[in-house]
């Protein structure tokens, strides 16, 4: 069965100039245990996915249409309290920079013991002895549960995040970039625990990131965004080798190859849009290449290359 | 835990001691208080007071004697035992309201921050009103309006002096909400109360400590300038009673010095106490303000 539909999804933020378009029209599924990985530039509305499907918008932030089915069910009709008692049950987040992300003033297996506690109504001790477990889980001491975060290394928080992610077996987890500001040995060792872990309890994944070989290393599919749009979408090899988007295309040259010719990476000339007022048609065509008349004032629609593989391009042919 | 987590955390907690130790004007504080507190306790024990027995027609306004190391009031009554029985009523105001005070300015103050909008403002206006209103004429007509008994004047003490609280806790709160670990708690299922006691109060609470010392030194004062004014409970005679009475009985005009001095410095020094005590915390607690 389907763990996760979202069908044209649109969120707007309010401000004084208008709407900021952030997600306009996105539709993607994910399965029980499969992991997607959303990538784009900053801005591209990744997290703002992220936070549409966990309910957890700033106040500015608006669900204008679409829908999100959780197992079927559309989460954006719940109200308040109904979405308080199913959040880190269904959907829970390994929040980008674990460093902040925990309380200062209060031991780390308190703050992990706080999700059990409330969601499945045990008593303290019981929500520690579990904090125990999970800690082993991602591979630390259990005797580390009474520290503060401040006595954990970064990479440590974050297994302490992820360990926090775990804690009420969800069945969705969001990485939003999971591992930013770590080093490239800890975070090979996060992405291999993350991929040990999903399998282990056939997790859905929503992986967040700018970094291609993140994904590629830990994603069965990839959706690429441009301005609030997915511009492309399929599996890792597809992506990866057949790419058809003009914008994946460049997003995958400006990532240097090991094996290539040294030279400076490609840049995709032009500035990201103005999400408020965006650009007409096709969203990319101001930095496109092989922008034609076409292209400037009808949006393209999502073509098939092969079974599984969409592409949002009127030139999918070049 | 290891073992070499407890010793870190002990010598943290002896550095913390080490640094109030250096800090004189602190040190001096605790020991002024901490005299004033065990006089509170066990003097009235040892030195048993009763405001309603008075002296023989002899014994008014004696200058201090061995049988009276401070003298007797216009009533003849010991004014050395008098003091120290007062000590207590002092103290017992000055802390029980400033614990009223501490928890309205700290659950108003946090509540305020963390809902915004028109919560807000409808207590950041109440907070206004409290800090701009005089205060003399204010407690002046509630303590009138409460009658004096001790617990009234504990109330209105409190019921007055939260303002400056709720406004440092606020504002503390404002910022602490839009850290990312208030976002993971609402994350993962929290309700606004368990983020307001369980997150957001540890993280003001050193703010709310070196607050309250301070408080109390106003507490106190404010206690003696009501029972001065004659709005004290009579039955529980504090220093600011004993002043009052002092007063009334023109013990300043004709020079009975022992009458009105004694009381007079104690709250002075107490007062002083906890405002060093006060500074000193907050120098301690508080990285910016730490010497090198």
């Amino acid at each position: 069965m389907e763990l996760l539909r979202i069908k044209n999804l649109k969120t707007y933020f309010e401000t004084k100039k208008g709407y900021v378009k952030a997600v306009d029209d996105v539709s993607f599924s994910l399965n029980h245990g499969e992991s997607i990985g959303l990538i784009g530039e900053s801005g591209c509305g990744k997290t703002t996915i992220a936070l549409s499907i966990t309910r957890l918008l700033p106040n500015e932030g608006r669900i204008i249409g679409g829908k999100i089915l959780f197992e079927g069910e559309n989460i954006l009709e719940l109200n308040d309290e109904e979405i308080r008692k199913k959040r880190w049950k269904d959907t829970s987040i390994i929040f980008q920079g674990a460093m902040n992300a925990l309380n200062p003033v209060i031991k780390v297996g308190d703050q992990i013991a706080e999700a059990i506690v409330f969601h499945e109504g045990v008593s303290r001790d019981k929500g520690l002895k579990r904090v125990k477990e999970l800690f082993e889980l991602v591979e630390m001491k259990s005797n580390r549960i009474n520290e503060y975060p401040h006595e954990f290394s970064g990479g440590m928080k974050q297994r302490v995040m992820i360990a926090m992610a775990l804690a009420c077996n969800p069945k969705l987890v969001i990485g939003d970039e999971p591992t930013t500001g770590l080093d490239v040995m800890i975070q090979s060792q996060i992405l291999n625990l993350l991929d040990k872990l999903r399998k282990e309890f056939n997790m859905g994944f929503i992986f967040i990131t700018h970094d291609l070989s993140i994904i590629s290393e830990t994603c069965d599919r990839i959706a690429v965004m441009y301005a609030g749009r997915i511009v492309e979408t399929g599996r890792i090899e597809n992506i990866l080798n057949k790419a058809i988007h003009p914008y994946t295309k460049k997003l995958l040259s400006a990532f240097p190859n090991i094996n290539g010719p040294k030279k400076i990476s490609e840049a995709i000339p032009g500035i990201p849009p103005n999400l408020i007022t965006p650009p007409t048609g096709c969203r990319f065509h101001p930095r496109c290449e092989f922008a034609s008349d076409i292209c400037k004032s009808i949006q393209p629609e999502m073509q098939k290359a092969e079974e599984g593989h969409y592409f949002s391009c009127y030139h999918g042919d070049v | 835990m290891s073992d070499i987590r407890r010793e870190i955390r002990k010598k943290k907690l002896i550095d913390f001691f080490e640094n109030f130790k250096s800090n004189k004007m602190g040190l001096l504080g605790g020991v002024v208080l901490i005299f004033f507190i065990i006089v509170a306790l066990i003097g009235p024990v040892i030195f048993p007071y009763d405001s309603m027995v008075f002296g023989e027609v002899g014994d008014v306004l004696n200058p201090p004697t061995n049988q009276h190391i401070l003298g007797t009031d216009d009533l003849g009554r010991d004014v050395f035992r008098n003091l120290i029985s007062g000590s207590r009523v002092s103290l017992f105001i000055g802390i029980l309201a400033t614990l009223i005070s501490m928890l309205l300015g700290t659950v108003f103050g946090i509540t305020s921050g963390y809902y915004g909008k028109k919560v807000d403002i409808i207590i950041m206006r109440i907070t206004d009103f409290f800090l701009v209103i005089p205060w003399l004429p204010l407690v002046l007509v509630l303590a009138a309006i409460l009658g004096n008994s001790i617990w009234n004047i504990i109330l209105v003490i409190g019921l007055t002096s939260w303002a400056g609280t709720a406004r440092v806790v606020r504002s503390q709160t404002l910022s602490i909400k839009e850290k990312p670990f208030i976002e993971r708690a609402v994350a993962i299922g929290s309700n606004s109360r368990h983020i307001m006691v369980k997150h957001i109060l540890p993280n003001v609470f050193p703010l709310v400590f070196a607050n309250t010392v301070l408080i109390s030194a106003v507490a106190i004062l404010s206690e003696t300038t009501l029972s001065f004014l004659g709005l004290g409970d009579a039955s529980r005679p504090s220093w600011g009673m004993m002043l009052h009475y002092a007063f009334e009985s023109g013990a300043i005009s004709i020079g009975a010095y022992w009458y009105f001095l004694p009381p007079g410095i104690c709250v002075v020094l107490v007062v002083l106490a906890f405002t060093f005590l006060g500074y000193a915390f907050d120098e301690v607690l508080n990285p910016k303000l730490k010497k090198r």
